[in-house]
């Protein structure tokens, strides 16, 4: 099944995209909108493919065959000067976090600004005091990431993607391995930045509950036909979707 | 509004005024976007003003900003905490107030709570006891791990199948057979430059065919073991460190324990035996090679191979060989000991990897250095 929602104003755009890793693919022949300012998550069983279509909507990997359209440039082609331009236009936190380990917590955020803008140092910090205070992380500034515990890791990342104030975030699995009360704060913060300034969200998650709490539209990816095989607002396909693996997802039922 | 001294800057994107009003009052007006890049261009004049004089109050008009973002934000918070620190007022009109909101957020936080969290700042006798504890906590925790490591290698000789003899193997593949090419290059190197600085001075006293007498003993006895330890703590120790030190990171290894497994037993006798096993051989190698750097200056000078050939085992003995091997084992043994032992001493974080693996490099090479003095005391009085 071949399903394509189109939105008019799309700031990232993906036209049959193929990912593989050498000859296996991965996904097959996909297609789908994010709207501006959208609240976007990309969900499926583990091994669907989720985080490789993250990697290649970032640019981290050629498409196999498709095109990737972000803000009306084909990041799938782009190379050099022309790849970093459009890579400075969003903020990536992947799914371990990989913050750099030398550094604290307040020069990871910090490292962005100083490489990519002419503001002062005093600056620099108050912004980054700023993004962790954001994640509730002020306290823990001067803190190497190896003296945070990993939930804690992943809300500096968050910072970190936020650090030049992009018009959209990637996230791959912002609250996984989280509890409750910080993943509700990591889900009251994304809606927060959609709200008051706009941010487009491309989500990469399976937890139902930052589903239901944040999304306004999926997709969700299926392992066995390698294609997209539901999408629209997280509410409406629990409780209208007959397909199987959507059904069996949403109502977390084993296969 | 009459305003005296102003300034103004505008770009594209940002237009900013400033000036000083009656009742010492700053003002500044912005149009356009507040953005990363527009920020960076307000910041800093902006500042400069407000820092210039004790402004009873600064105030912005924000009206004509279509878009702020965090960074712009920033910029008010900044002002703001300028004034507070002085007592004095700030006042911002016509910011839209879903940016209201935002700065809002910010202004009810303390932004620089934990600023100087970096620790209490310790004298110079307290950073000596700090040292001197590290000093002893990781001391202690060598001569466990060699206690630890010496009985599991007792255990072992009585009762080999406990050593996972596979993992050996493969151990020796990699930090022996593979090793082959850079042990020939730098054999083969350190012999002809031995040789050749070697005739440089002997030909003054028509010594020359002493050259092989020289090399063959010199390598045999103290070069080619010394040498050949180092390269496999450089090459191998490292390995070891970074390859047990990533998986403590991993918790593979509190994986071992909870299992049932000793880490020693596992990970460290394997690589202990390789490396000493394999150790004989790498060094015969390394001094092969070297003789063929020797052999090259040899005939260069115009000397037959014979010659070489002849003469470079003619002062070498039985027990200088041997004596030569034993140093290596020993070599061997504290090079793999120290680079596995730093290993599972790895902190938390890619860049405890790296320290372990500094660590190891130079822990060995030290080792190496001490147990070769050691050594050749004890040569000396048994008159090897």
């Amino acid at each position: 099944m071949k399903v394509r929602h189109s939105v008019d104003d799309a700031i990232v755009r993906v036209s049959n995209l193929t990912c593989a890793y050498g000859d296996a693919v991965i996904v097959d022949d996909i297609s789908f909108d994010v709207a501006r300012g959208e609240i976007f998550v990309i969900l499926g069983g583990s091994g669907c493919g989720k985080s490789t279509v993250l990697k290649h909507l970032i640019g981290l990997y050629a498409p196999y065959h498709g095109q990737i359209l972000i803000d009306g440039q084909d990041i799938g082609r782009a190379s050099g000067a022309m790849l970093l331009e459009i890579q400075k236009r969003f903020g990536v936190m992947y799914q371990m976090g990989a913050l750099f380990g030398s550094m604290s917590l307040i020069e990871n955020v910090r490292l962005p600004l100083q490489e990519h803008t002419q503001l002062p140092p005093e600056a620099m910090d108050l912004i980054a005091r700023m993004k962790l205070e954001q994640v509730g992380l002020a306290a823990y500034a001067h803190h190497l990431p190896s003296q945070i515990s990993g939930g804690m890791q992943k809300r500096a990342a968050i910072a970190r993607a936020m650090a030049l104030d992009p018009g959209i975030l990637f996230l791959d699995e912002p609250s996984a391995g989280l509890d409750p009360i910080t993943s509700a704060g990591v889900d009251a913060l994304i809606k927060q930045l959609s709200e008051s300034l706009g941010v487009t969200f491309v989500i990469v998650t399976h937890e139902l509950a930052s589903i239901f709490a944040i999304a306004q539209r999926v997709i969700m990816l299926d392992k066995e036909s390698k294609k997209i095989v539901a999408q629209g607002n997280p509410h409406d396909l629990r409780n209208d979707s007959t397909h199987p693996v959507v059904s069996a997802f949403f109502n977390r039922r084993a296969d | 509004m009459a305003m005296t001294m102003t300034e103004t800057i505008h770009n594209p994107q940002i237009a900013l005024e400033l000036g000083a009003g009656p009742d010492h009052t700053l003002h500044l007006h912005l149009d356009g976007r507040l953005d990363v890049r527009t920020t960076a261009q307000v910041w800093q004049p902006s500042m400069r003003w407000a820092r210039r004089a004790h402004w009873r109050k600064i105030q912005v008009d924000a009206s004509g900003l279509d878009f702020v973002d965090q960074c712009g934000i920033g910029f008010f918070l900044q002002l703001r905490l300028l004034q507070r620190r002085r007592q004095a007022d700030f006042q911002i009109d016509g910011l839209k107030p879903r940016f209201l909101r935002l700065l809002a957020h910010f202004e009810q936080t303390d932004l620089f709570v934990g600023a100087d969290a970096t620790g209490p700042q310790l004298s110079l006798i307290e950073k000596v006891g700090q040292w001197g504890a590290h000093f002893y906590a990781d001391l202690r925790a060598i001569l466990i791990f060699s206690g630890e490591a010496a009985a599991m290698l007792a255990a072992a000789v009585v009762s080999p199948r406990h050593i996972r003899w596979s993992d050996v193997a493969i151990i020796a593949r990699k930090a022996g057979v593979e090793a082959l090419p850079i042990l020939a290059l730098i054999g083969f190197l350190i012999g002809l430059i031995m040789s050749f600085q070697s005739a440089v001075t002997l030909r003054q006293f028509g010594g020359q065919t002493y050259i092989p007498n020289l090399l063959g003993l010199t390598m045999v006895r103290e070069l080619g073991p010394l040498m050949a330890a180092i390269l496999l703590a450089a090459r191998s120790g490292s390995s070891f460190a970074a390859e047990i030190g990533t998986m403590k990171v991993n918790e593979e290894i509190d994986a071992l324990i909870t299992m049932g497994l000793r880490p020693v037993r596992f990970l460290a006798l394997p690589r202990m035996i390789a490396a000493v096993a394999l150790m004989p051989f790498i060094v015969i190698f390394f001094i092969y090679f070297s003789f063929v750097g020797g052999a090259l200056v040899m005939v260069s000078l115009g000397f037959p191979l014979a010659v070489f050939t002849e003469r470079v085992f003619a002062y070498v003995h039985l027990s200088d060989f041997l004596g030569g091997m034993f140093k290596a084992l020993v070599f061997s043994l504290l090079v793999a000991g120290i680079a596995c032992q730093r290993g599972q001493a790895t902190g938390s974080g890619a860049s405890a990897v790296g320290d372990a693996t500094t660590q190891s490099v130079v822990a060995g090479i030290i080792l190496i250095a001490v147990a070769d003095g050691v050594l050749a005391v004890l040569y000396y009085y048994l008159g090897i």
